[in-house]
């Protein structure tokens, strides 16, 4: 049943979320929400000579959310912007390792879309 | 109601088909068998498009139709002619205050409250913002009790319309109307009501109440979804213009001008949703078998024992009004789990129950929560649903480990 959804880690990306702060003067701070459940984040990155050096969020939402939006900074860390650009929706699921229901995958892809939009205005 | 809810619920075929613990009424009510019968004995034995029609099919959909339309009227205490046919409380709302776009004189003030449904809230933020109208607003209490008092002391000399919610989709609030339709009256303000979550839950008597315009939907009510009803008074509606216009609504047309035909068809323009309409006739004649002193008193009692069980679950905070003055909803939060994730173990434990801010987002701005769990009893529900909810809870605890 759901422990197939709330696996241990990403309980624990939840309890615990990673690169969970404000980050003083970034290069894009980016609100990002899903108006249909109030899932509120702010994603902050810092970009230097085409790479991701920093990337944080703050915010509230639920388990899923939380633990995509910690595991995506985690994961966006010292990457180029050309090839986070190139990361797809399948990459968040492949971070989550459990199955997204078409019911979840706004919670799922809630910091996915915001890291999008903030590369895209980047030129 | 001399039959068991055992019984009752053989009349809604979904619980042969499903074992889910529904407690998502306040989203939609499920339906009973005999209003899909009505439904679909009249696409298969006399489908046709109302009025006008000269033969027979023709003449008895207008018959049923028109019937509904009675049966409705007589279910919320006003004349067949005040029954205007929507495609639900959110055209209702919209419908309304586009008419009172055209009624009203800009300026003064309008009074609604926090509670409000975004269907309420959002026209008439717009009819405010519109009509250059000061948009006041009556705060909620933060133990979820209706505040009459509040709305009273709102309206003042520059009142021109105040909006009320009968019953709160949130924490079930139920607000003395007619205290505020007094009020609002005494300064010659017009009333109008979204009775959505009140409707076929408590009796509700719009002459009784003298509120100058009501509405609601069907599929709340055991009712098909994609029908609703607009109430006015009638001598209101006489002078109003209406929001849509088009086929069917007409006395006479020119390729200059056109003059309306009487009320309420000068409302429902286009053909309307007439499976829908007979479908909710069916729901009020079912709802008045049941009683709704009935219903209601059942309601309170699974609303008393919720309360009771959940709000002994150590994290768990209720939104949730008085049993006395509550419509059947109890909403709440875990602490440290998301509703999202809540509601999402309680679905695969097979509860069915809403997370989110249920379009009242204002609501819970005010109450402190970016989102909540609701479940919601109808007349189907049963004590041992409340039980498989609390277990349900539990289970999520255990899940999260909190």
């Amino acid at each position: 049943m759901n422990e197939d959804l709330y696996k241990q880690h990403i309980l624990d990306h939840n309890s615990a979320p990673r690169n969970k702060e404000v980050l003083e003067n970034p290069t894009i701070e980016l609100p990002t929400k899903n108006p249909s459940c109030g899932d509120s984040y702010i994603l902050y990155l810092n970009v230097k000579g085409g790479c991701i050096e920093k990337a944080t969020f703050t915010g509230i939402g639920c388990a899923i959310s939380q633990a995509a939006a910690s595991l995506l900074t985690e994961k966006v860390k010292g990457m180029t912007v050309e090839h986070a650009k190139k990361l797809t929706k399948e990459d968040v699921y492949d971070l989550l390792k459990v199955d997204i229901s078409s019911g979840r995958e706004k919670c799922a892809l809630l910091l996915f879309n915001g890291l999008q939009e903030a590369l895209g205005s980047l030129e | 109601m001399n039959i068991t809810i055992e019984q009752l619920k053989k009349g809604f075929s979904i619980f042969k088909n499903s074992k889910t613990v529904y407690l998502d009424s306040a989203a939609t009510s499920l339906t009973p068998h005999k209003v899909v019968q009505v439904v679909e004995k009249y696409y298969e034995e006399y489908r046709a498009n109302t009025h006008r029609g000269l033969y027979k099919e023709a003449e008895r959909a207008t018959k049923e139709y028109e019937k509904a339309r009675e049966e409705v009227a007589r279910f919320i205490g006003a004349d067949a002619r005040e029954v205007v046919f929507t495609g639900g409380a959110t055209l209702s709302s919209n419908m309304i205050m586009g008419m009172l776009e055209d009624f009203l004189e800009n300026g003064g003030e309008v009074v609604s409250g926090v509670i409000d449904h975004h269907a309420l809230m959002l026209p008439l933020q717009r009819l405010a913002r519109r009509k250059n109208m000061l948009h006041e607003y009556v705060d909620v209490t933060s133990e979820c009790v209706p505040d009459e008092d509040a709305f009273v002391r709102a309206i003042t000399a520059k009142t021109r319309l105040v909006g009320v919610t009968f019953a709160s989709n949130v924490t079930g609030a139920i607000l003395d109307v007619k205290k505020i339709t007094e009020a609002a009256h005494k300064v010659s303000a017009l009333v109008v009501v979204d009775a959505t979550a009140a409707v076929g839950h408590m009796d509700v008597n719009v002459h009784e109440l003298d509120v100058d315009f009501l509405f609601f939907s069907g599929h709340k009510m055991c009712g098909p979804t994609g029908v609703g009803v607009l109430y006015g008074k009638h001598e209101l509606l006489e002078k109003m213009e209406p929001p849509l216009i088009g086929g069917g609504m007409v006395s006479d047309v020119t390729l200059g001008n056109a003059e309306w035909t009487e009320v309420p068809e000068k409302f429902e323009a286009g053909t309307q949703h007439i499976a829908g309409a007979i479908g909710l006739g069916e729901a009020v004649r079912f709802l008045d078998s049941v009683g709704l002193e009935t219903v209601q008193k059942h309601a309170r009692e699974l609303t008393e024992y919720a309360q009771e069980q959940l709000g002994a679950v150590e994290g768990v905070t209720l939104y949730s009004a008085p049993v006395e003055k509550n419509v059947g909803i109890v909403s709440f939060a875990l602490e440290g789990v998301h509703p999202h994730d809540v509601a999402e173990i309680l679905g695969k434990e097979g509860v069915a129950v809403r997370a989110g801010h249920h379009c009242a987002l204002p609501l819970h701005s005010a109450l402190g929560i970016p989102a909540s769990t609701r479940a919601s009893f109808y007349l189907y529900n049963t004590k041992d649903d409340v039980d498989a909810l609390v277990r349900g809870v539990k289970k999520v605890q255990q899940v999260f480990n909190v």
